[in-house]
């Protein structure tokens, strides 16, 4: 059956992380310091996937009877995937330690999340794609709650599950509809009939009520109203993980099913769809965090507005737009990882030294922290040289070639509102004196995980075209 | 059997699924929004199911399995998280779970 060895290798990734999540189950019940072991064996994991992965980026392959693809766009994505999960990981040890709340799930719910997001980027069949979405989501409901004696983590996991769940009522109800109407749930039937089902009003509905549950998954704008709660309320570790690779899953699964119009130039019906979305939650994110002292809230909004400067790239739909919003994804989940990397290590135990007056003077007590904490906002902000700015770039590049120059120019303004209150942070770090006492506790593991991000994004700043000429060479082909 | 059109049961399960939209947005007990939640995926089901028997096609019938199984997933997970909110605060209603204010 499988005649070539390309197809198994490339087939590793999903085996490693299948046999790995088993594996850490019989760990974790058979063996008492399973604290120790488990971080290591899922960053050995994660390591070896994301390396394969991207090893086998030239030669794309249809695997498991062409239910899912390999190589290709979905090998850069299983790369962020594992790079960032890895990343999170590596954060965890100390934090869980912090707090002295360590459940055995945590790391093999982290291993299955990532093997769901796997399953949702290379998705060839809309079966794939539903069961990936799941295996990711109830994991992060279980992950947003695992600390389960706190309140605030029980109300961010039931926020989330009751959203994430109606969302999923949408998604599965959509796929019915363009099952029904297009007698087939192979992704290339669906895409190579587009310009002929799109014509049916059916599947046009069916399309609407998979985005609209997409939409939700990706935190834009109508759709956004577990965000802040859902951010706030989680571990700070498990909220860099869902607010950067689930994020990045619920794009390829976009990238996926309007491959038709990226590709093939079939007509964009759905512009007006996405333009909206972008428009609205660029502003809204944008304006809103400008209100907020929590900076995990802060953080939770600005994710909001990182969502529609991303949807400008599907309402664009174009190559340059598509390979935009894939570099917008690597340097948006590294990015962020690290910011949400150093909140984890200034945060003190129950929810406290959260609110931005806990930076005031971290320039002088840690200038390590503050100038990566600098790093990240002024990337985040999308300041050059950072790959913050080469990410919202690309995107409004993609979309004047769309013709979509207003949305361009929204997608500048509310950068430009954005700055205020990244740059508030910055402010406060290097300019205010502290008003309080600040323990933070010394963090090696998770200060080595701020600095690999840190190094990431700066590296994708210095030399964006190598990585943007490596997604462009993968989606062309 | 055949004689019942399609476009009936496509009605049923548009149905359901408004039933479902309405219940998550209007109710207040976390165990009822649960249940609006499931009778969404259940009408989704009902639409596999009827366009699977229609156009001969298996396949439809095999991913109602598959929503099946993620839906008992998701009920054991929902109905976990909905205790541990029981535990901390003797409550179920919505309302009342809001420690979160902007």
């Amino acid at each position: 059956m499988y005649q070539n060895s390309t197809e198994i290798f490339q087939m590793m990734p999903f085996i490693i992380i299948g046999a790995g999540i088993l594996l850490s189950i019989a760990v974790e019940m058979s063996i008492k310091k399973s604290e120790l072991i488990l971080p290591w064996f899922s960053i050995l994991i994660f390591a070896v996937s994301a390396v394969i992965s991207i090893a086998g980026i030239q030669q794309e392959s249809v695997l498991f009877g062409g239910m899912i693809a390999a190589g290709g766009k979905a090998a850069i994505f299983n790369f962020i995937f594992n790079v960032g999960a890895a990343l999170v990981v590596l954060n965890s040890v100390d934090y869980i330690k912090k707090y002295g709340t360590y459940y055995g799930e945590y790391y093999i719910l982290v291993q299955s999340s990532v093997l769901g997001m796997m399953m949702m980027s290379g998705a060839k069949d809309i079966i794939m794609i539903f069961m990936g979405l799941e295996l990711m989501s109830i994991c992060f409901y279980v992950l947003a709650g695992i600390n389960r004696k706190k309140f605030s983590a029980n109300e961010a996991s039931m926020k989330y599950f009751l959203l994430g769940a109606f969302a999923t009522g949408f998604v599965i109800y959509g796929i019915a509809l363009i099952y029904g109407t297009s007698a087939t749930t192979k992704i290339d039937d669906i895409i190579s009939g587009f310009n002929r089902l799109i014509t049916n009003p059916l599947f046009v509905a069916g399309f609407i009520f998979l985005l609209i549950g997409f939409s939700f998954k990706i935190a834009a704008f109508p759709f956004h109203m577990w965000v802040p709660d859902v951010y706030q309320g989680s571990a700070t570790t498990v909220t860099g993980l869902m607010s950067t690779t689930g994020k990045t899953a619920a794009f390829s699964v976009f990238i996926i099913i309007l491959a038709a119009i990226f590709s093939t130039h079939s007509i964009n019906k759905f512009t007006p769809y996405f333009a909206a979305i972008a428009s609205l939650s660029m502003l809204y994110g944008s304006i809103v965090a400008i209100s907020q002292d929590n900076v995990k809230r802060m953080l939770a909004y600005s994710s909001i507005a990182h969502a529609g400067y991303m949807a400008i790239g599907l309402a664009a739909g174009n190559i340059s737009s598509e390979s935009g919003i894939i570099f917008y994804l690597a340097a948006y989940t590294f990015m962020n990882i690290g910011a949400f990397g150093i909140v984890s290590i200034i945060e003190g135990e129950n929810d406290t030294q959260l609110g931005i007056s806990s930076y005031a003077g971290l320039g002088n007590r840690n200038p390590v922290l503050a100038a990566f904490m600098a790093l990240f906002m002024f990337a985040l902000a999308g300041i050059p040289p950072l790959a913050g700015f080469f990410g919202k770039y690309y995107v409004f590049i993609g979309a004047i070639e769309g013709g979509l120059t207003w949305l361009a120019v929204i997608g500048v303004i509310s950068s430009v509102i954005s700055v205020y209150f990244y740059l508030r942070v910055v402010v406060y770090m290097y300019f205010r004196e502290p008003q309080e006492e600040i323990k933070i506790y010394s963090d090696n593991l998770s200060l080595s995980a701020v600095v690999v991000s840190g190094l990431l994004v700066i590296i994708f700043g210095l030399f964006p075209d190598t990585l943007l000429n490596l997604i462009t060479s993968a989606l062309i082909r | 059997m055949t004689s019942i059109p399609m476009e009936y049961y496509l009605v049923l399960s548009g149905f359901m699924f408004s039933v479902g939209i309405v219940g998550v947005l209007i109710r207040r007990n976390a165990i009822v929004v649960f249940m609006s939640i499931e009778l969404m995926l259940n009408s989704a089901n009902l639409t596999l199911v009827t366009f699977s028997s229609y156009l001969g096609n298996v396949t439809g019938q095999v991913f109602v399995f598959f929503v099946m199984t993620v839906a008992a997933a998701e009920a054991a997970v929902g109905l976990a998280i909905i205790i541990a909110i029981f535990r901390n605060k003797l409550t179920v209603d919505i309302d009342k779970i809001n420690i979160f204010k902007w």
